[in-house]
């Protein structure tokens, strides 16, 4: 327990200690056996799983850098417990949130219900970026849209999960979950063995499972590929893990070709026709005839085969549109008007610069508010008013009233924390949980999902292009 | 399997071979030079000439260095990044290649080829360099012999295999054939291999850059040009000759096209089985009478030209439907173009 002597929980939500110090029931058999391992033999543990992803070869690509270096994603030893009644929770507020935007996408892409019903004003939805009217009337298999989401979620200081976003395009890192758990399952097999935490093994068996359902074929297994943008993708690692963990094939796009609205990969025995495509690569620069004409990462024709339901495509094309902020503020609303439930997990509170009571309050209280861009993500195109300079504020000003559709606002939720070993010293550190849904025949979460950890002090960013590691996630059988 | 996997690792193994036949190449004749009176600058020019010569690299070795001293010639093949064939562009090829398949590779195999691309990037290996240059060398070795052993022990006998297997035994007898041409640029008075003659250490290094010494004195009582010439030409049974390397080649291209030995499907099958024909009844006689270096010419020729119909055959390959009629063929200029980034030799 020496480890952990002198920690400090501070004023936020800590996952392992309440706010008087006291440890969590739920984390106490996992702390007792911690308490066994002195310092030294923790850190030698530690070295270990770090040397054990760099001979993996999990790394990441340091860019401009021309040596070639490459870093192992941090990666930080002390896990994220979680009992299993607030995993039910957020299993059943995931599948209801997931089978919601499904609904919604197929309706904007068909009949537009809830917009003639101004559930949803038309205005945003035509003018989403990722919106994509020319495939309106297209159908999808199973009418599934998103089949692999990963909705980001956070916990505020009063405990409570709410959805942050949701990632209903090529949503990535469920490879990290995976190996962050066999990684530390070498490092402290011991500690596993007591605690009781479920397995997360799963998860490519499901992947695979969805594609297969998915199949335009009927007769016979049907072809799935994983299309990766190359090599040289940071998240390339990943391809590999999951195409090698399915027993698919990985193909780049040069490897696919289109003949009369079939696709085929090319083999050493000539084309072989291809049926599920669980591509990795975004509706921009999946085929250079219809979208970005400078792509050579797709394949040309590849939306004529999708049109004619020759193949399916994991996720669908034009799901972009969910991931708009704006349109994430209508999440609830979506599945109050689809499903006829109140929504099990809130999302945060949100405000539309588009509407003019919202904008008048953003205006008003610009430092003490998050201002985000409707499209980006990783961090970027951000404003955190209470952190940002008059200057910044003021060319966020500027911008929001230039621009308000894409523009939305959210009160700044402090993350929950987690002990993290620091340089030294365990101290707390702010996290986030991704989880990662498959829509198939039906929907399945493995238990637990990516938890990402801001590993600068006081830095509520968790996204590992701006300093962020990852952590296992524990989901206890009881 | 798909066409560019099994260029890629058909290219990963080439490039693993070569890195292992470079490093028993210089530390043998690192070795070998310790055998010698001091050389002056001259000499040693003299002696590392014809192993840069026999590598085909002679050119891009004057542009980059003033002079043929062993510092210059060892760091050429060793770790020189301009040099895309020294021991460490072809360790980083091999691993590069590697990557972009590592869906098909074992994990442990994967790890091993990782783990030698990060040793030769490390301090330690610039460390063994300057001070115990051997011990560089033999981890090299060491290493590529574990991957190979890791790859026979975890990859189904299956086509994956068989490009594996191709490209393994293509690069081997191709560095068979340039190893055995050191001798054909040797000094005047130095070429014989007699015992007691001048030229004998220059024949014993050749022999053991093939790995074959053991071996070869198994059979033989004497060295003489003529028996190591034909021990690494043509025998039937040690792993590194000319012969054995085709014969493991030709195999491969029938396992993978399903055609039976002594018959052809392709252009690539007729090319192997006529140097494997003239290989199985060949004789040194023969090589003499053309000259060795002539001989040994032709044949990095031939294994060029199976090199180049594999490609065509396989990767390049006209494109029919499998299982349904056939429509058109399209462009095959842009395939052609991301496959030619490797290089042959």
């Amino acid at each position: 327990m020496e480890m952990f002597n002198g920690y400090d929980s501070g004023k936020f939500y800590d996952e392992m200690f309440g706010t008087d110090g006291t440890v969590r029931t739920h984390c106490e058999p996992l702390l007792k056996k911690f308490s066994t391992l002195n310092q030294r033999d923790f850190l030698t543990r530690k070295a270990n799983s770090e040397l054990y992803f760099l001979r993996q070869g999990i790394t990441f690509n340091v860019y401009h850098d021309n040596q070639g270096t490459e870093r192992i994603f941090p990666f930080d030893p002390i896990p994220r417990v979680m009992p299993a009644s607030e995993w039910d929770h957020l299993e059943a507020g995931l599948t209801q949130r997931i089978v919601a935007l499904n609904l919604f996408l197929h309706d904007i892409y068909h009949d537009q219900q809830i917009l003639k019903d101004e559930v949803i004003p038309r205005f945003y939805i035509e003018q989403a970026k990722h919106y994509r009217p020319e495939f309106r009337g297209v159908d999808v298999a199973g009418d599934i849209y998103i089949h692999i989401c990963g909705s980001d979620l956070i916990r505020g200081t009063d405990g409570v999960y709410y959805v942050l976003e949701d990632n209903g395009r090529c949503p990535s890192g469920a490879s990290y979950l995976l190996e962050n758990r066999n990684a530390l399952k070498r490092a402290f097999p011991a500690i596993f063995e007591s605690v009781g935490v479920r397995p997360v093994d799963s998860y490519p068996r499901d992947l695979l499972n969805m594609l297969h359902h998915i199949s335009p074929r009927r007769e016979g297994d049907p072809i799935c590929v994983l299309l990766t943008p190359g090599c040289h993708n940071s998240a390339y690692f990943e391809h590999c893990y999951l195409a090698r963990e399915m027993g698919i094939d990985i193909v780049e796009g040069k490897d696919l070709v289109v003949v009369d609205k079939f696709v085929y990969m090319r083999t050493t025995r000539g084309l072989l026709r291809v049926d599920v495509i669980y591509r990795r690569i975004d509706d921009d620069f999946i085929d250079p005839v219809v979208f970005r004409k400078d792509s050579v990462l797709g394949v040309p024709g590849l939306m004529n085969a999708y049109r004619s339901g020759n193949v399916s495509l994991a996720n669908a094309v034009g799901t972009g549109v969910a991931d708009d902020k704006v349109i994430y503020y209508f999440v609830p609303k979506m599945i109050e008007y689809y499903l006829g439930q109140k929504p099990i997990l809130p999302n945060v509170p949100t405000y539309l610069a588009s509407e003019e009571a919202d904008m008048k309050f953003i205006l008003n209280h610009l430092p003490e508010l998050v201002v985000k861009a409707a499209n980006e993500s990783g961090g970027y195109g951000m404003l955190m008013g209470p952190s940002a300079s008059k200057d910044e504020i003021e060319k966020f000003r500027e911008r929001i009233i230039a621009d308000p559709r894409n523009y939305i606002a959210q009160p700044v939720i402090s993350l929950s924390r987690s002990p993290t070993w620091c340089d030294g010293a365990m101290e707390g550190r702010h996290i986030d949980l991704r989880p990662y849904i498959i829509y198939g025949k039906d929907v399945k979460i493995v238990p637990g999902g990516l938890t990402r950890v801001a590993l600068t002090k006081d830095s509520l960013i968790v996204n590992s292009s701006q300093g962020g590691g990852s952590k296992d996630t524990w989901v206890l059988h009881h | 399997m798909l066409s560019r996997v099994a260029n890629t690792l058909y290219w990963m193994v080439r490039y693993v071979e070569r890195a292992d036949n470079l490093a028993r190449l210089i530390d043998v004749n690192q070795q070998l030079l310790l055998d010698f009176e001091r050389l002056d600058s001259e000499r040693l020019r003299g002696f590392w000439q014809p192993i840069i010569l026999s590598t085909g690299d002679e050119e891009a070795f004057s542009k980059l260095y003033d002079d043929s001293g062993s510092g210059e010639v060892i760091r050429f093949l060793t770790d020189d990044p301009r040099n895309l064939n020294s021991i460490t562009s072809c360790i980083s090829l091999a691993r590069e290649n590697a990557r972009t398949v590592r869906d098909q590779l074992s994990d442990e195999l994967w790890e091993e080829l990782n783990a030698l691309y990060l040793f030769t990037r490390s301090d330690e290996a610039h460390r063994l360099l300057e001070s115990d240059p051997p011990k560089y060398y033999e981890n090299v070795r060491r290493s590529v012999m574990t991957f190979l052993g890791i790859a026979a022990s975890t990859i189904s006998r299956n086509e994956a295999w068989e490009f594996m297997d191709l490209g393994r035994h293509l690069e081997r007898a191709d560095k068979t054939t340039r190893f055995l041409d050191v001798s054909s640029y040797l000094p005047p008075g130095e070429e014989g291999a007699e015992t007691g003659s001048p030229g004998i250490l220059h024949w014993t290094a050749i022999l053991r850059s093939c790995g074959a010494m053991g071996a070869f004195r198994a059979g033989h009582h004497e060295l003489s040009a003529r028996g190591i010439v034909d021990f690494l030409i043509f025998s039937k049974e040690f792993p590194r000759s000319v012969r054995y390397c085709i014969e493991r080649v030709d195999a491969s291209l029938h396992l993978i096209s399903g055609t039976p030995r002594g018959a052809f499907s392709n252009e690539v099958e007729r090319e192997s089985g006529r140097v494997l024909a003239d290989l199985n009844f060949g004789s040194t006689e023969d090589v003499f009478a053309t000259g060795l270096h002539d001989y040994l010419d032709k044949l990095q020729e031939r294994f060029n030209q199976i090199g180049a119909e594999i490609f065509e055959t396989y990767v390049l390959m006209p494109e029919r439907i499998q299982s349904s009629p056939g429509p058109r063929s399209s462009s095959q200029s842009d395939v052609a173009a991301w496959q030619m980034e490797q290089q042959q030799q």
